[in-house]
């Protein structure tokens, strides 16, 4: 820890603009992020089994020097759209497993696809990425309601990012983001088939050895198409019609089935 | 999901129970568990389906004149008023995470009951055919505390005078586990009629089917308005898959014999409920799950 520690202080007596981050007022950076997306809205039939979103962006104002020692580190998210999440553990009580504890995560992505130049947790100190809140391990997972003296908040964070990641909503590409040119990049961040209806977020991170540098956010629209999603939308946009409608077929199914199958 | 299983489980539940007379939702949505789709949409889609499954007996009753509209009407008070409880019980289980495991825990103890009364039953009865005994249908008609009860009705359709009181409570009971079951609940409330409220046998079933239609219909309304849980597609296929497997079940359960038969949906019963039982001790793949609380969809 102490040799990270020297490092750090002697990177930032080497360049002054990194140190100047410890301090309150904001720092004004020469370096500018700038993205580009061919749509911002995307449309997805139910057949869809996942796909790559590319995903480009330059530089500007970039320190040639720099550049060519591999300092610029580039880590792009999309991120699903935000909900409440429960986390839940199971424990057994009279030999049946019941769900005891719990814990609700305040606005968390529905999915994140990570895709940086390189693994997210060898760019910037922990401290830094959880300040930005990018990487799997870094996203803001603050606790709603009651959560005693905190002891267990790393054991509930630690399960909903497993169970995201194995459940395929969170995924990372440590080496998808790749120069093009020399300060231009392509950056292939996955869709996974399951993702989510919504307004998605494509955040765009630039970091300079190690230090956060500038943000750069596009919107993108995911459109669920096809039958299932206009069965989907009805319920959940005209419930009661939806729920007369389900009534009502089922009405007919059984009056029909009397008509057909009559014995007399 | 694959639409022929799903068309096949509906088959083979709407084939047993045009066979055994029974109305099928108790074993629908476990069934619909056992395939992994979540019990809150399962449950909510096993109430609409026994809407289909129940009509077209509903209105077979309703020519042959064996429905009491205004007893079902009465019984229909309580069932919406139950189901009504029901879904506020149901939403408050949803929000706190325990309402997979009170379904469960609910079915395996009504499969278990179900499953063994039915099975002594038919034990019974196949000893009574091995001794050739006559079968005795009615119970003498003794009054019980049931007859004793105020705010009396006449039904003329059951020839019947009875308070209102059990009727009612009848029916807001079925109506709790209409809503949080997903059933009928005929097969509670026809021997419920038949040995609390003594009610004539022949009017029973279909003034029990007209009270199921109704509380179901609502329920899947309730469920959709307030869960959004109810899934038409899935509905429709076991619907229609129930109501053609129920026809070749009664031709079949006409010619064969009953006890054996029914012994083993019994069997068949006890061995949901047994699935059921075991998947709430075995020690999960995960003991930790994440669920999104749909607040800002």
């Amino acid at each position: 820890m102490r040799a990270v520690a020297a490092l750090l202080l002697a990177l930032g007596l080497v360049f002054p603009a990194a140190a100047q981050v410890l301090e309150d007022k904001p720092v004004e950076f020469p370096e500018k992020l700038e993205i580009g997306i061919s749509t911002d809205e995307i449309a997805i039939s139910s057949d869809f089994r996942g796909a790559d979103l590319t995903i480009f962006g330059a530089i500007e104002g970039y320190d040639p020097s720099l550049l060519a020692q591999r300092k610029y580190d580039i880590v792009v998210a999309l991120e699903g759209p935000k909900d409440n999440n429960t986390v839940r553990v199971k424990e057994r009580v009279f030999g049946i497993w019941i769900n005891r504890r719990s814990m609700t995560f305040e606005l968390v992505p529905e999915s994140y696809s990570l895709s940086s130049t390189r693994d997210v947790e060898t760019i910037a100190e922990p401290p830094v990425l959880n300040g930005v809140g990018v990487g799997i391990q870094h996203i803001r997972l603050s606790p709603i309601g009651y959560v005693g003296d905190g002891s267990t908040i790393t054991e509930f964070r630690e399960a909903f990012r497993r169970l995201k990641e194995s459940g395929g909503f969170y995924q990372r590409d440590p080496g998808g983001v790749q120069f093009i040119s020399a300060s231009l990049f392509k950056a292939t961040v996955k869709l996974p088939a399951s993702v989510p209806n919504g307004t998605h977020v494509v955040r765009a991170h630039l970091f300079r050895d190690g230090v956060f540098i500038a943000e750069k956010a596009l919107p993108l629209r995911v459109m669920k198409t096809g039958i299932e999603q206009m069965i989907s939308n009805a319920a959940y946009n005209n419930a009661l019609a939806y729920g007369a409608f389900s009534v009502l077929l089922a009405v007919l199914t059984g009056w029909l089935a009397s008509i057909v199958f009559r014995k007399d | 999901m694959n639409i022929f299983i799903i068309l096949g489980m509906g088959a083979a539940v709407g084939f047993l129970s045009g066979m055994f007379g029974v109305g099928g939702g108790f074993l629908i949505t476990p069934l619909l568990i056992f395939y992994n789709i979540p019990p809150i949409v399962a449950v909510a889609t096993g109430a609409n389906q026994v809407v289909a499954s129940s009509i077209s007996g509903a209105l077979s009753h309703f020519r042959r004149g064996t429905l009491d509209v205004k007893l079902g009407t009465v019984l229909l008070f309580g069932g919406l008023a139950g189901a009504t409880v029901g879904i506020w019980i149901f939403s408050l289980l949803r929000s706190v995470g325990q309402l997979d495991l009170v379904i469960s825990l609910l079915y395996v103890v009504l499969l278990g009951t179900v499953g063994i009364l039915m099975l002594l039953e038919s034990i019974r009865a196949l000893r009574r055919a091995a001794n050739n005994q006559p079968v005795s249908l009615r119970r003498p008609g003794q009054h019980s505390w049931v007859h004793r009860l105020p705010l009396k009705m006449r039904f003329k359709k059951s020839k019947i005078y009875l308070s209102v009181i059990p009727v009612i409570g009848l029916g807001f009971g079925i109506g709790i586990l209409t809503s949080i079951m997903g059933v009928g609940g005929g097969f509670i409330m026809v021997p419920a009629m038949i040995y609390l409220l003594r009610i004539p046998t022949n009017v029973v079933v279909g003034t029990s089917l007209f009270q199921i239609i109704f509380v179901t219909a609502y329920t899947t309304m309730m469920q959709a308005t307030t869960n959004y849980s109810v899934d038409i597609v899935l509905a429709f296929i076991l619907m229609v898959a129930g109501v053609i497997g129920a026809q070749y079940g009664v031709r079949v359960g006409q010619k064969l014999r009953g006890e054996q038969l029914r012994a083993l949906l019994a069997l068949l019963v006890l061995a949901v409920g047994a699935r059921l039982a075991v998947d709430l001790v075995v020690t999960p793949a995960d003991v930790y799950s994440v669920v999104s609380e749909g607040v800002y969809r």
